[in-house]
């Protein structure tokens, strides 16, 4: 089945006439198949099979067939994810692929491949995903959506919808003195923005992890087609506890910055996870919670051992439903000990896989875990179900309470910080 | 029929064999060689795709002392890729698997066993796991083998030899039936047998998910691959490489029902299947729905489906005259009725536990010995498959003498290789 959805997909592309330009193989094809496919397909490389050379070579292989892309494993492996290993190419990237087989695959005599060097970690953006993010941004400022106060947004092209609440900016003191890592109690000071009202639920989650689902077409919108999404998992996620209604789970955190991406791409509004200061200050909402803990959060006490619809209990002063228990939700941090010092919108980037910092309790926790200030360093061992090595960039598999909710700022960033937000560099485990 | 393994805390023992000085080599087993002075167990791996360089991340971490010594596939940018990841892990060191010790081709796994290692993990497709695992043994190795164990009688009446033939030699004999190794899951079944849901009345287990390795069209064949190649690495499609979907994935939840009936066998079982995607060149189904009957008039039902757009759940519900039992995916394994229980409790990597015990055995010469259920639980699904394909109603016996052998016997690598048409019940005759 995943097979002829691709046929279908591929087939969109032909009649896109938005990609019909003259490939140029240097220029267009080159540089994927240099980052992607030369260090395992080439002549000294492999014992069999597709060998990037030269067009003879490479045409001897078999696996590419000159005018058409539907009949070439080459194309066909790389729609169906399976090539390159690492991960799968990105619809822009497919595209080309595609045309310049249907071009007849051209590959001008003398122009030979180079084989990457190793890659340091933390490199600049890559100029296509970059600009792929720069057009997202001009999206953005074209929409110059000027909401004030809360509002409701619907997915375009579908009937999903979700809330967004205002949260002004202030100063607040963060962490508690109840656990070493909450200490010290520090001042911080987070500009406005706005949040999601409830966690991501599957309703919102399904339509990036299923273009089909969301109504796209490939070839339809290049800036969502070269988003990177998630591939489709072999078991289904939900693990039973329910899907309309109900939060979306075991997602990775690169997985929940592509969704930020993808959503901002959608609706030409910046979305991204929040800081771990942002989240702790919208859950605080202005002073200790006063309602009892079970009149506002789903725990190990009252959850029946699964996750609860959204929005079931009672939503904090700031009006943020399900901030304590229910899923716990992915920030942007990577967990680090606090420093006394007061701060102003305060971002540990990630520089590793782990930890990374995790808030708010789940529906699987004690009440002591179910604070504003508890904090959970991410783990590998939440993807210990995934017998495969390398392991998955986008489930954890083991994580069936682990969730997000995104935030919008109110003061738009440069194209270069929206890279950053939505690239954490540490996706693949390395340890 | 019941086998006990000892499972042990691999730190506490590798505390003290760690700490044993360079000459000390009495009470380790004779057949480890290569000790003398680092102390080390060699291990090789025969197979080198996504599980099998997991498995041996898992080998290597279980022991300080285990080295990667030799590795063989039919493809080297698979070892190649396989040895990159595994440079990435913590166990990097442990990595000293030379370029004369990487081996292709159908006969590689014989050059591994005989390039001086004293594990050998078996992860190829399971249609070759008989010979090779016979060939381990014979030549006094300890194996870890990958589920399920073989795609046909014949091969699993070779196993069950092949198992006696261990226990005579005290070699170590792990399988990768992984939920026997998961502490959630242990002790979930000893609440199944203690009484908790009273007397067991029935067994329902699904594994519905999303293709897992879908048929390439023929047309995107490389030129010049012949039958062998083409089908070894679409191995997923072909029943005799996979032994179809029930016996490769589904045959984990065969296998707990095994567990829950103490491992003893049914009677007889009915089944339907079929497929519903095109086959597109291999012969396999993509769904089945097997009902077992067990001596005292209890039924186990096991279905699988392999789709898109479907319903999707991975869960075991054992039911008792006095509760049930619940396994759903990545949540916590419960009880409901009279004795309600819901596990709770540090998780252990199953994976990683499996490979624990098979060094902690080798070290303490306490081997192990999973044969007998591997062979069976893997003849438990086939006789599924048999009642599908045939339309017939089997019984246990008729399985267990079934004289259908899949595998060719002299596979050429050059040769053709005709597909065998899918199975069609009430024309597909029982043999």
């Amino acid at each position: 089945m995943r097979k002829i959805m691709s046929w279908v997909a591929s087939g969109c592309l032909l009649a896109a006439a938005s990609y019909a330009k003259k490939i140029d193989f240097r220029r267009d094809i080159a540089p994927v198949l240099e980052e992607h496919c030369v260090e395992c397909h080439f002549p000294g490389t492999t014992s069999s099979g597709t060998q990037l050379k030269d067009r003879k070579e490479l045409l001897a292989g078999g696996s590419v067939v000159p005018g058409k892309p539907n009949d070439s494993f080459f194309y066909n492996s790389m729609v169906d994810g399976w090539m390159p290993p690492a991960g799968k190419l990105v619809e822009v990237q497919l595209a080309l692929i595609f045309d310049w087989i249907a071009q007849g695959a051209p590959w001008p005599e003398g122009i030979v491949l180079k084989r990457p060097e190793k890659k340091e970690q933390a490199a600049a953006a890559p100029s296509v995903e970059l600009d792929n993010v720069r057009r997202i941004r001009e999206i953005i400022v074209a929409k110059k959506t000027a909401a004030k106060g809360a509002y409701h947004v619907t997915i375009p092209n579908t009937t999903v919808a979700y809330d967004m609440t205002p949260i002004p900016a202030g100063e607040f003191l963060m962490g508690s003195s109840q656990k070493p890592d909450e200490l010290p109690q520090h001042h911080v000071r987070v500009d406005a923005f706005w949040m999601q009202t409830h966690e991501v639920t599957w309703d919102e989650y399904h339509l990036f992890m299923f273009a089909e689902q969301a109504n796209e077409k490939a070839g339809q919108d290049k800036t969502v087609d070269a988003i990177s999404r998630p591939t489709h998992p072999y078991v289904e996620m939900s693990f039973g506890m329910g899907i309309e209604g109900f939060p979306a789970i075991s997602m990775t955190q690169h997985g929940a910055n592509k969704y930020a991406e993808w959503l901002s791409a959608k609706t030409g509004e910046f979305y991204r996870l929040p800081t771990e200061a942002e989240w702790e200050y919208a859950c605080k909402a202005g002073g200790k919670p006063s309602a009892p803990l079970a009149d506002t959060a789903w725990y190990a006490a009252n959850s029946t051992g699964k996750y609860q619809k959204v929005e079931t209990k009672k939503p904090n002063a700031f009006g943020l439903f399900d901030m304590l228990g229910n899923v716990s939700e992915w920030t942007l941090d990577q967990l680090a000990p606090y420093s006394a010092a007061s701060q102003d919108n305060p971002w540990v980037a990630p520089k590793k896989a782990y930890p990374i910092a995790v808030r708010g309790g789940n529906w699987n926790d004690p009440p002591e875990n179910v604070t504003c200030e508890v904090r959970l360093g991410s783990d590998a061992s939440w993807k210990e179900q995934d017998p495969q090595l390398p392991k998955s960039i986008w489930y954890e598999t083991d994580a069936p309470w682990l969730g997000f909710r995104l935030v919008r700022p109110v003061k738009l960033p440069s194209a270069e910080e929206m890279y950053r937000y939505w690239n954490n560099g540490v996706e693949h485990d390395e340890q | 029929m019941k086998e006990q393994d000892s499972i042990s805390g691999r730190r506490e023992f590798l505390k003290t064999s760690g700490a044993m000085a360079a000459g000390v080599v009495t009470g380790f087993p004779a057949i480890i060689s290569g000790q003398t002075v680092t102390n080390a167990i060699k291990v090789g791996l025969v197979g080198a795709g996504g599980r099998g360089t997991g498995a041996a991340a898992q080998a290597l971490t279980a022991d300080d002392y285990a080295e990667l010594w030799a590795v063989a596939d039919i493809d080297q940018s698979r070892i190649d890729a396989s040895l990159a990841t595994l440079a990435k892990q913590k166990i990097a060191s442990q990595l000293k698997v030379d370029k004369a010790n990487q081996y292709l081709g159908l006969d590689a796994y014989q050059k591994v066993i005989d390039s001086g290692v004293d594990i050998v993990i078996l992860t190829t497709p399971p249609g070759f796991r008989p010979v090779h695992l016979a060939a381990c043994i014979d030549a006094n190795k300890h194996v870890f083998c990958e589920k399920p164990i073989s795609t046909d009688a014949p091969g699993v009446r070779s196993v069950l030899a092949t198992t006696e033939k261990a226990r005579a030699k005290n070699l170590s004999l792990v399988s990768g039936f992984c939920w026997r190794y998961n502490d959630a899951i242990v002790d979930s079944f000893k609440h199944v047998h203690d009484g908790s849901i009273g007397h067991l009345v029935a067994y329902y287990a699904n594994y519905f998910t999303t293709p897992v390795k879908p048929m390439p069209p023929e047309s995107t064949r490389p030129a010049g691959m012949s039958d062998t190649e083409w089908q070894i690495r679409n191995w997923y499609n072909f029943v005799w490489l996979c032994g179809d979907s029930i016996v490769e994935q589904a045959v984990h939840s065969v296998d707990k029902v095994a567990w829950a009936m103490n491992d003893e066998p049914p009677v007889s079982c009915t089944a339907v299947g079929g497929r519903e995607i095109p086959a597109e060149g291999g012969n396999i189904y993509d769904h089945f729905s097997v009902n077992y009957l067990y001596p005292n008039g209890f039924r186990a039902f096991v279905s699988n489906r392999q789709s898109v757009g479907c319903y999707n759940e991975n869960a075991d519900y054992i039911m008792g005259s006095e509760g049930a039992c619940i396994l759903v995916g990545a949540r916590p394994p419960r009880v409901e009725g009279k004795n309600p229980w819901t596990w709770s409790g540090v998780k252990y990597d199953m994976y990683q536990r499996e490979h624990d015990v098979l060094f902690a055995s080798i070290r303490k010469h306490q081997p192990i010995n999973n044969g007998k259920r591997m062979a069976t639980s893997t003849l438990l699904a086939m006789m599924g498959r048999m009642a599908a394909y045939t339309g017939q109603q089997i019984t246990w016996e008729q399985a267990m003498n079934s004289q259908e052998s899949l595998v060719p016997e002299h596979l050429d690598w050059n040769g053709s290789l005709p597909v065998a048409p899918r199975a069609k019940p009430g024309v597909t005759k029982f043999s």
